[in-house]
């Protein structure tokens, strides 16, 4: 970003990073339920989207604040919703209606122990994979896992961006550390701010194609009650929006959607690598389990081991292929997580290794001292 | 006759509604309340869920969406708020609205969200194959009740009056000239309006239970529905087995919208 003297200079927490981001993509429709540790972020909008126009609603529950963001991205708001585990679990019915109908909509998930009740107010990363796989079938979603306050900041813009450009939902992932940390945070001047909006269809209503195959796979949208009268559905449907049972206008449905990703994939994925130009061994890890490998690995090559870090800013698409390059060089991969080694599976088959896993799932975070003994041990 | 097909999207039929069905009665009823309101097509907003009733939608030229079972008033609390403008129609059914998507339902009443839902209540699952629903009644056969339904079924009327809603009023099928002067008011009501329909079913519900065929039960509803000025006059025994139909509620209470129209301005002057 370029230096400004708007910027501002702030503590606060990663929850209320994420909700003013929110608000400076230009959100102004947020639906959702209280459930810890979210609660912050449905709390600071419930004041700040009346300041700027917005609309706030708290929902009946999880099921129902899903169905009203997509309602409400439909009629043309930016709109989001915040969440933790549970309620996570129940909004996946109407995410896969958000990648079926391909309604552009951000799902803020800050992690905490499950499965079930689980551990409320202590951190966790276990829903990793159900932010992949959390809704029946093939779909397509977007999944990020910044690491700091600033992070979350600058990755609540990008997951807007996301969701807006190639029409799919977009699944935040927090974790009750970094939701609930304080920190130093620079905001950029909104001039400053990348806003991407959705494609919208410049054809004339009676001419217009919902969804259309065009040659980027995302069909340009039109918002309810504006002279365009068409058909969302949750069926199976072909370009016009109608359900169709003609296998050919499924299929062709179904690896568009999925199409959407995967050939866009690269301009999607992000993660950054520290110090792995001479590395032997490798530090894979996202959110606030990498700030603790991080860390560890400057302590370890104090003490002269080389390691280096690669951490995961898009969990989803996962980086299989760059992750598959640096295998090449590297002799043990090692992969700190707050779960039971979701993403060390999803490693292991990019590398087609065995890695070393960290794991707690005690709702204590992951300690560079852990890693440390993990590094040590490997490179003995 | 009324020029239907200004709202129909022709290409979408034949319809996929059996011999007898009631759910085209009900939505030649909707189209002529939208006709006699004078809201424009570009204005209107239907929303449904799943099942029977909630296959609408696909076949009139409105702003049209079709969403999971259930959750129809979620949605469409979303669109609403985004564009208060659009006159929202929620198409649902006794199971839809009140099993998989009761929660919804009470809360868009207590809200008073300015929404009209039109219910269509065939007291069964037809879609899915005759399953029994929070509506049939107790001892009436369904495929997941062989032997007779052993639960009590709900009163939606009651319910949506329990809960909150400013308008709420009850038909038949049969009744279908009262049902579009019963839409058309529902319509014109700020707030949460409701207009549940008592719908033959006669494929799944109609037959295993004995009832006859379309007509028979169009004649049931016939002989055996009150209007709400008689039904008043007449004791809690006097009216079991009868379907109370007309306005049973008509009432002011703030609407949401306007609420939070309000609470921005408040907003705006801190």
């Amino acid at each position: 970003m370029e230096k400004s003297d708007k910027r501002t200079v702030k503590i606060m927490t990663g929850n209320e990073a994420c909700a003013e981001a929110a608000i400076a993509s230009g959100m102004r429709f947020f639906a959702g339920y209280p459930i810890t540790p979210s609660s912050e972020i449905a709390e600071i909008l419930s004041k700040r989207l009346p300041e700027v126009g917005g609309v706030f609603i708290q929902m009946e529950d999880e099921i129902a604040s899903m169905g009203a963001i997509i309602g409400a991205s439909l009629s043309g708001l930016k709109s989001m919703t915040a969440t933790s585990g549970p309620g996570f679990s129940l909004m996946q019915e109407n995410i896969g209606y958000a990648s079926m109908a391909e309604v552009p909509v951000v799902v803020v998930n800050v992690m905490r122990g499950g499965p079930s009740t689980g551990l409320p107010t202590l951190p966790s990363q276990a829903d990793v994979m159900q932010a992949r796989w959390g809704t029946h079938g093939d779909h397509p979603v977007i999944a990020v896992t910044p690491s700091t306050v600033q992070e979350i900041y600058e990755w609540t813009v990008k997951s807007f961006n996301f969701s807006e450009k190639y029409r799919v939902p977009v699944i935040l992932l927090l974790d009750e550390i970094i939701g609930h940390l304080n920190e130093k945070i620079v905001i950029p001047d909104t001039d400053e701010i990348k806003i991407i909006n959705r494609p919208l269809s410049t054809d004339p209503p009676e001419r217009y194609i919902p969804y259309k195959f065009t040659e980027d796979d995302i069909p340009p949208i039109a918002h309810y009650g504006t002279g365009y009268r068409f058909n969302v559905t949750g069926l199976s449907h072909d370009e016009t929006g109608f359900p169709t049972n003609d296998p050919k206008k499924i299929d062709a449905l179904y690896r568009r959607i999925n199409r959407k990703i995967e050939r866009y994939k690269n301009e999607i994925i992000f993660y950054k690598t520290e110090l792995l130009d001479d590395a032997e061994i490798c530090l894979v890890s996202y959110g606030s389990s990498a700030r603790s490998a991080k860390r560890a690995m400057r302590e370890a090559r104090a003490s002269g081991i080389k390691v280096g870090l690669f951490q995961i800013y898009v969990l989803w698409p996962f980086p299989y292929e760059a992750l598959r390059e640096i295998s090449k060089r590297i002799r043990k991969f090692i992969v700190p997580e707050m779960n039971l080694g979701q993403i060390a599976h999803e490693v292991e088959c990019a590398t087609r290794t065995d890695c070393i896993k960290v794991n707690r799932v005690d709702g204590s975070p992951i300690t560079p001292q852990e890693v440390l003994e993990k590094i040590k041990y490997v490179s003995l | 006759m009324f020029p239907y097909r200004r709202y129909l999207r022709l290409d979408k039929f034949p319809h996929i509604w059996c011999t007898g069905c009631g759910c085209g009665i009900i939505m030649k009823a909707m189209l002529r309340a939208i006709d006699r309101a004078k809201i424009q097509k570009d204005d209107v907003a239907i929303v449904s869920g799943i099942g029977c009733s909630s296959r609408t939608p696909g076949y009139l030229d409105f702003n049209t969406l079709h969403t999971h079972h259930g959750r129809a008033i979620a949605f469409a609390t979303g669109v609403k708020l985004a564009k208060p403008k659009l006159k929202v129609i929620v198409v649902t059914g006794d199971g839809d609205a009140t099993a998989i998507g009761g929660n919804h339902f009470i809360h868009a009443a207590r809200r008073n969200l300015d929404m009209t839902v039109i219910l269509y209540n065939n007291h069964i699952y037809g879609m899915t194959g005759g399953q029994v629903s929070p509506t049939t009644p107790f001892g009436k056969k369904a495929t997941t009740a062989p032997y007779g339904s052993t639960e009590p079924d709900f009163d939606i009327s009651n319910l949506a009056i329990a809960a909150g809603a400013s308008f709420v009023a009850r038909s038949t099928c049969y009744h279908a000239t009262q049902l579009d002067k019963l839409i058309e008011r529902a319509l014109s009501k700020k707030g949460f309006s409701l207009i549940e329909v008592f719908t033959q079913c006669p494929t799944y519900y109609g037959r295993p239970n004995r009832l006859g065929n379309a007509v028979d039960m169009l004649r049931y509803y016939k002989e055996n529905s009150i209007p709400i000025e008689t039904a008043k006059k007449l004791s809690d025994e006097e009216k079991r087995g009868k379907i109370t139909i007309g306005v049973l509620h008509d009432i002011e209470r703030p609407e949401f919208c306007e609420e939070y129209q309000k609470l921005l301005e408040r907003v705006k002057k801190i």
